[in-house]
């Protein structure tokens, strides 16, 4: 039997900027996950419904546009509607210290700031999923 | 089994735990897969294969929402490659399909290759299985983009469409992998481009030299009197502007009337069934020598093959001579 950890990277918002996002995939796919890469300006219901049909593990969100304090709720909620509360959740991008503690509150497992070594993020997915 | 139940009375994230369990060969996926077996065998399987970057996933997800019009449920496969180095992959096909999200008779599933050639993954057959069980009525397969050796679709796919685009060369490159023999329809995608045109003609001349009676040439097993022609046809779509989808429904619609009305239809599920069971009759058999020759003998011949005391044809027999022992 084959197990592969399967990892949803998807890119909410309206910013049109994914280097950071296809970066962070492309480091998941080097670690041995299946990145399912769903690209820009996806919609809380387009990331949750994706969530859902691919299976996954966790969930990796990247946020430029300073909208996270609005897209970051809707989304937990769609995927708490679809029955994925329990996957966790991380955001990497642009986020201002003093939000992180609000996210995290909201449901968040982590959150990533600019410039994180890939490899956190590696080791994070492992220790979080137990895997 | 709870899940079950659950996915077929239309759970979808139930079918998305169970289709896990079938990809990843677990018991439970095996289990699940033995007693929906019954219900399989309705589904009309569409397999797109062709060059990389031709436009597959774009025209997968234009295609289901013409498709979905005639439909009320519709299931998508997309395969991508794993990297034979890490073993993760990249799946990007989706991103290709985002226009779908909003419609909840759509279920797509992203799936790595996990090192098996022929453009599908070892499980996307009993993925589709699955799928067909569930009761999706039309599954889409978008296999691996690899220009060459993407004939296994033709093992789980009813209608074959093969995806080319103007201007990559690959023409030649589809005829030389014999990818054209198992191409139900023929598509140049990008029409919007003006090479396009050349490309269309360079694969009626190519097609042409193939057969003139569709590709279909009778088989030696298979009862002359169902060899009905399909003219394999040769369509233009440009996918990202919406245009010649009407054109492919109708194609893919008319192929699946010949199947039937031919006999085909039947022949094909009789093919796939066989070779489902060869499938599996070779696993078996294969765990089985492996469990019954013991690591020790094996390693032996290799050893003997090694030092070119023994050719491996004979190596082979010996190790298989005492279990055929009655
Ligand atoms: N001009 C033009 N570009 C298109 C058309 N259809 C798709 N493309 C573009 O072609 C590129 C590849 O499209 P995909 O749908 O990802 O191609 P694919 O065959 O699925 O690619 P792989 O799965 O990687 O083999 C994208 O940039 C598309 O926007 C079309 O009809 N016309
Ligand atoms: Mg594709």
């Amino acid at each position: 039997m084959e197990r592969k950890i399967r990892v949803l990277i998807a890119k909410p918002g309206l910013d049109g900027h994914d280097r950071g996002a296809k970066v962070v995939a492309r480091a998941l796919r080097d670690a041995g996950m299946e990145v399912i890469y769903t690209g820009l300006r996806q919609t809380p219901v387009m990331v949750a419904e994706a969530a859902l049909q691919e299976d996954v593990d966790v969930v990796g969100l990247s946020i430029l546009s300073g909208a996270h304090m609005a897209l970051v709720p809707r989304i937990l909620d769609e995927l708490r509607q679809r029955g994925l509360g329990a996957v966790p959740v991380f955001v990497g991008g642009i986020i201002p210290a003093d939000d992180v503690p609000a996210l995290k509150e909201l449901g968040v497992t982590e959150v990533f700031g600019p410039g994180t070594n890939t490899q956190t993020i590696v080791s994070f997915i492992h220790q979080t999923i137990g895997a | 089994m709870q899940l079950l139940e659950a996915a077929l009375a239309g759970d979808r994230r139930a079918l998305a735990r169970l289709l896990s369990w079938v990809e990843n060969g677990a018991p439970e996926g095996r289990e699940a897969l033995a007693t929906l077996f019954p219900r399989t065998g309705q589904a009309h399987v569409i397999g797109i294969t062709g060059s990389p970057g031709a436009g597959k996933s774009t025209l997968v997800g234009k295609l289901a929402r013409e498709l979905r019009q005639r439909v009320p449920r519709l299931a998508i496969v997309a395969v991508d490659p794993s990297s034979p180095f890490s073993g993760g992959a990249l799946l990007g096909d989706r991103l290709r399909m985002q226009d779908l999200a909003a419609d909840a008779g759509i279920f797509i599933r992203s799936m790595a290759s996990r090192g098996h050639p022929g453009g599908i993954a070892y499980a996307t057959r009993d993925v589709v299985l699955l799928l067909d069980a569930v009761g999706f009525p039309v599954i889409l397969v978008e296999t691996v983009g690899a220009g060459q050796a993407q004939v296994e679709v033709a093992r789980i796919a009813h209608t074959v469409v093969l995806v080319e685009a103007p201007g990559m060369g690959d023409e030649v490159q589809a005829l030389k992998a014999g990818l054209m023999e198992i191409a139900d329809i023929i598509v140049v995608n990008k029409a919007d481009r003006p090479e396009a045109r050349q490309t269309v003609r360079a694969l009626q001349s190519a097609y042409f030299g193939v057969t003139t009676t569709g590709h279909h040439g009778p088989r030696a097993d298979e009862p002359l009197e169902v060899v009905a022609g399909w003219e394999t046809p040769i369509l233009q779509t440009a996918a990202i502007e919406n245009q010649g989808l009407t054109e492919l429904v109708e194609a893919i619609t008319a192929h699946r009337q010949y199947l039937e009305s031919s006999g085909r239809w039947e022949l094909r599920r009789r093919l796939h069934a066989r070779a489902e069971v060869e499938t599996w009759l070779q696993r078996h058999l294969l765990l089985l020598v492996e469990q019954r020759v013991g690591e020790e003998r094996f390693a032996a011949a290799v050893e003997a093959v090694l030092r070119r005391e023994k050719d491996p044809a004979t190596a082979a027999q010996e190790l298989l001579a005492p279990l055929l022992k009655p």
